[in-house]
């Protein structure tokens, strides 16, 4: 018998696409998770990072693929807007594995009042200062914004905050 | 939901999913011939998440009983898209693309942040989502009106020239719908004549700390048509090349 808890667990081994060291559970992208033990079926719910997430096809792909592996029968993987995914979303493990694969995180708890002023106020992920600058809000995936350090004179990108 | 409430749903979700759609294309034109880098990326970038949008928007008609995103997006002729005028033009130079981009999207923004509290659910779902992608796409255009208004006396000619071209075309961005008294009575949104309000609000202390001018209001002939489907000859040519490989196998899976 398959519990919900075990598929929880196991989503946090499908890494982004994009960034293979943060799960879709510590991007906060997962939001449901339901098993039916009757038929041993299961529902799982994502929602987008961005509308225009092109990772988003492959990443429902990924989830059905795992959940199919623990011995579901059958998996119906859906997207929706039902809640609005922001960076506050990404959990503290999260933010540790986007440093990890050398993006600056984005701010914490923003609770979606973002000022763009946030962006030119970021610690560089290679040498802490805080003596950076944006170059571009738009990076070279939609969820990144690209900045320059001039302490350590290293370009860098940011998980940009969204809120 | 009563039928004159879904059709002036149905009108408003039309008129904003095309207008994202075609200036995803127009702003996608831009991908591989940006004047730098960075901003071949950002037009770029803009691309993906107007069409991603566009995208939401036409599942949100599917689900209201219209034909599926795909068969919506690329079926139709130029008499059955709504969008503005405005978002049809081609890219032109880059002064264009960028007034364009700035006077669309500073209404944009305040479009989705009006309609956060809509009384269609739906709608005000995506709104809360497509607010925070938007907010990227008008301090963008913010930041290249403000510099290149204050740049040398070409970048500012160039920037007031194409204000002065783009006006009465963004005017057509606030054409009301002929449902425009039910989409307000019904707390859908506050409808075009507010938003145009806000937008005069929003952008007109950019444009002078850019040193830009707007044109005099006894001059403004807003450029209406877009909405019922009258389309200048800019539109067919792009439907067709966003179509072409659709057409060639309409029932094609990917």
């Amino acid at each position: 018998m398959v519990e919900e808890k075990q598929i929880w667990k196991a989503l946090e081994e499908v890494m982004d696409p994009e960034i293979p060291t943060i799960s879709m559970v510590d991007l906060g992208i997962i939001t449901q998770v339901q098993v039916n033990q009757t038929d041993n079926t299961a529902s799982v719910t994502l929602i987008p990072t961005f509308s225009g997430c092109p990772a988003l096809r492959v990443m429902e792909d990924m989830v059905r693929e795992k959940v199919l592996s623990l011995g579901i029968q059958k998996v119906d993987v859906s997207t929706n807007f039902d809640t609005a995914w922001t960076t506050d979303r990404i959990t503290e493990k999260g933010r540790k594995a986007l440093l990890q694969h050398g993006l600056a995180p984005p701010p914490e708890h923003t609770g979606g009042l973002i000022e763009l002023s946030v962006l030119s106020d970021v610690a560089c992920p290679y040498c802490q200062s805080k003596n950076t600058r944006l170059t571009t809000p738009f990076g070279p995936t939609l969820c990144r914004s690209m900045h320059y350090c001039d302490n350590c004179l290293q370009a860098f990108e940011q998980f940009k905050p969204v809120g | 939901m009563n039928e004159k409430y879904a059709q002036a749903v149905k009108e408003l979700l039309y008129k904003m999913a095309d207008d994202l759609l075609i200036l995803g294309h127009r702003n996608s034109e831009w991908t591989g011939i940006g004047p730098m880098l960075e901003e071949d990326i950002s037009f770029s970038s803009m691309a993906q998440d107007k069409i991603g949008q566009s995208l939401a928007l036409y599942q949100l008609l599917n689900n209201l009983g219209e034909a599926e995103p795909d068969t919506v997006a690329f079926t139709r002729n130029q008499q059955q898209f709504h969008n503005c005028q405005l978002v049809e033009y081609p890219i032109g130079e880059y002064d264009f693309s960028l007034m364009r981009h700035f006077l669309f999207d500073n209404a944009e923004l305040l479009r989705y942040d009006m309609m956060m509290d809509s009384s269609y659910e739906p709608l005000a779902k995506l709104a809360r989502k497509f607010k925070g992608e938007l907010k990227y796409h008008k301090f963008h255009g913010d930041t290249f009106v403000m510099q290149l208004g204050k740049g040398t006396a070409e970048s500012k000619k160039r920037m007031q020239d194409s204000l002065n071209f783009c006006w009465n075309l963004a005017l057509g961005i606030f054409e009301e719908s002929p449902y425009e008294s039910t989409l307000i009575n019904e707390a859908i949104w506050k409808g075009e004549a507010a938003l145009k309000l806000r937008w005069l609000e929003a952008i007109e202390p950019i444009l002078a700390e850019a040193g830009l001018t707007i044109p005099d209001s006894n001059t403004w002939k807003p450029v209406y048509g877009g909405r019922v489907g009258k389309h200048t000859e800019n539109l067919q040519p792009l439907l067709e090349e966003m179509t072409e490989v659709f057409r060639v196998d309409p029932g094609a899976e990917w």
